[in-house]
């Protein structure tokens, strides 16, 4: 067995929920080789929220907690915020961190506090048989939009960039190589990181809105729709949905820095009473 | 385990029961706080946003109840002792995290300070009316444990209590409170020493989540190298889902269950006063004790043998305890700032006795003069 697998995978815990051709597989050997290449296992903790990405974290042998729906976000705040010095990184999907947990995406990016969120992006509700989500194309026919959706999708880098996340990017599957550094820099930035990655539902999403069934032929799909730039210049470019590392930003302070600066000035000052 | 803590500043003191609520919680070693701004506990949210930065700990107001009560309950798997405080429409919104926190059993603790409703109901009046959403608020079947202080003094103490019973069981602790009692300011006396629960436990236990003979399952937290797996899903000793298997499941939630019901007895606070001989008693919780109380001494006064039982700790029922106490008695009357809803307990355990329901809706207290006229009336003294 892979060494990696080894030491990050539970055995007893396998099999893997996902189906055949599921593109979190690829999100967690990325993670897994990002944190593996920082040396930060004993220092992360992983949180999830509900729904198919959100399963990715259960797998690992880490401190993982597997939460509600939508409120992965709140929870890793509380815990960076109760151990500063530690790696929260937050699985979540687009129903999950979209559409039930947006507001919790808006405040921890206003914060910029020091937490890395990585979005599986796969169109679709998967664990619930594929309902709409906030990222299905329009027009798409899904269970809960069998006349096509009608409301345009929601561009989740193009939310956390304007609601002040200080880090970026968005990749494919496809792109595994690209997203493991995204990752890797995603945890290193210190502030709010936000990766976004287009994943295949070759089951639901490969039903309803690729009309297509085989998992490598839906990667191909979303790479030839999607755009490298190298910043942030809107969510499509020529038609095409953007893909690339988008922001970083190392201006803005970090929330918890600025709570304990906070604090420290707060003692320095009670001190010299 | 308790062990003891020396307060530096103590002695007497008048302050408001919401301040004496967050005084205690950073006595106890509360270290971090999240919240959302809501009339009438907005008090506690204030004080802490002050003195957290100062005594070690972290604060954050949230964008909502919802997030608030997720993120105490992430900073306590951070290792860090954590509490929220509400009110009606914010505890609503906070049920879903806390089923997740009595799932996942993890030690905080909630204030509501209750204000009228439904909906956004009365912001400013105090009421009684969340007594079952505290015990019932989350879906599935749990069981929770309720304090219920009646005087700033207790706003102290119990806040105290609460954190110790949270840590001790390992489960989140209802203060369940009221805009009278929040916004009250009383003479207090801050002890000189308090006691403070701390839980022993195994550093590298394979199995967070195994519990010992009183059901309760071994602390731990995040960065241990533990690898602890906290899973909202019912699940097993090391946090791996078994809401797919219907005995495990069922064994589950009998253990969850059974660490509160099955120490029903340590879970049992109620103080009482002239019982001895009395043939009328009031069982009261919370603010509406201080009207019963006065209404007792003018029934003494009055040569009436009445009796007072106050309920400190409302869920799990202290079932044994009253009929213990009250089983004997001819007639028990119940007021309640609601439309009569503990008295239904209370009729389920003493069913010898007449059980008279005083409900009191639109935001004001009992006075102690109506419920002397209801003793006066089953004494037939009119």
């Amino acid at each position: 067995m892979n060494t990696l697998v080894e030491k990050y995978i539970k055995k007893e815990s396998l099999p893997y929920i996902f189906c055949p051709g599921c593109g979190n597989g690829i999100v967690l050997n990325a993670t897994i080789h990002a944190i593996e290449a920082l040396g930060i296992k004993e220092d992360t903790a992983c949180v999830s929220g509900i729904g198919c990405s959100s399963w990715i974290p259960p797998y690992l042998n880490m401190d993982v907690m597997h939460t509600i729906h939508g409120r992965a976000i709140a929870f890793a705040e509380g815990l960076k915020l109760s151990q500063p010095k530690k790696n929260i990184i937050v699985f979540t999907g687009d129903g999950d961190c979209l559409a039930i947990g947006g507001n919790h995406l808006l405040h921890a990016a206003k914060r910029n506090i020091n937490i890395t969120v990585i979005m599986v992006n796969n169109y679709i509700y998967g664990m619930t048989g594929g309902q709409k989500s906030p990222t299905t194309p329009i027009d798409a026919r899904t269970k809960t939009s069998p006349y096509g959706a009608m409301d345009e999708p929601i561009d989740g880098c193009g939310v956390a960039i304007s609601a002040g996340a200080t880090f970026c990017s968005r990749w494919t599957v496809g792109h595994p190589n690209q997203l493991k550094k995204a990752i890797r820099e995603g945890i290193t930035h210190n502030g709010f990181s936000f990766i976004e990655v287009l994943s295949p539902c070759p089951v639901q999403a490969g039903k309803s809105i690729f009309k297509e069934r085989d998992s490598w032929k839906i990667i191909q799909r979303i790479k030839e729709n999607a755009v490298v730039t190298s910043k942030w210049e809107g969510g499509d470019k020529e038609g095409k949905m953007t893909i690339g590392n988008f922001k970083k930003e190392l201006k803005r302070k970090e929330y918890t820095e600025k709570i304990q600066n906070l604090k420290d000035e707060i003692i320095y000052k009670s001190n010299g009473r | 385990m308790l062990k003891q803590k020396v307060i530096e500043i103590h002695g007497e003191k008048v302050i408001q029961g919401n301040e004496a609520c967050s005084e205690a919680a950073i006595h106890v070693g509360c270290k971090f706080f999240a919240g959302y701004p809501i009339t009438p506990s907005t008090e506690i949210i204030e004080y802490m946003s002050e003195s957290l930065y100062k005594n070690e700990g972290m604060f954050i107001q949230m964008e909502d109840e919802i997030s608030a009560m997720c993120a105490i309950l992430g900073a306590r798997w951070g290792g860090k002792k954590s509490m929220t405080a509400t009110s009606g429409p914010g505890f609503t919104l906070m049920q879903e995290a806390l089923g997740y926190g009595i799932v996942t059993e993890t030690p905080t603790v909630v204030v509501n300070v209750q204000r009228g409703g439904p909906a956004t109901g009365q912001p400013t009046f105090s009421s009684q009316q969340d007594v079952y959403q505290a015990k019932y608020g989350s879906h599935g079947d749990y069981e929770i444990i309720c304090i219920t202080p009646s005087s700033v003094q207790e706003m102290f103490d119990f806040t105290i209590k609460a954190f110790n019973l949270s840590e001790k069981y390992r489960t989140p602790v209802i203060l369940l409170t009221d805009e009278i009692i929040g916004h009250m300011r009383e003479r207090i006396i801050i002890p000189d020493c308090i006691e403070i629960e701390e839980k022993e436990y195994v550093k590298r236990c394979e199995e967070p989540f195994g519990r010992d003979d009183q059901h309760i399952p071994h602390a731990g937290n995040f960065f241990e190298g533990r690898n602890i797996l906290v899973e909202g899903q019912l699940h097993d000793e090391k946090g791996r889902r078994i809401g797919h298997i219907a005995q495990k499941s069922g064994e589950f939630i009998r253990a969850l269950t059974g660490k509160i019901r099955d120490n029903h007895k340590d879970l049992t606070d109620i103080t009482y006063k002239y019982l001895e001989d009395a043939d009328i008693a009031i069982i009261a919780f919370g603010s509406v004790v201080r009207s019963a109380e006065r209404t007792v001494k003018m029934a003494r006064e009055y040569g009436i043998k009445a009796g007072l039982i106050k309920v400190n700790i409302i869920w799990p029922f202290p079932e044994d305890e009253i009929y213990r106490l009250a089983g004997h008695i001819k007639t028990v009357i119940v007021p309640e700032m609601n439309m009569g809803k503990y008295c239904l307990e209370i009729e389920r355990c003493l069913k010898k006795s007449k059980v008279i329901s005083v409900p009191k809706l639109g935001g004001n207290i009992h006075k102690p003069m109506e419920l002397f006229e209801i003793i006066k009336k089953e004494k037939n003294l009119q």
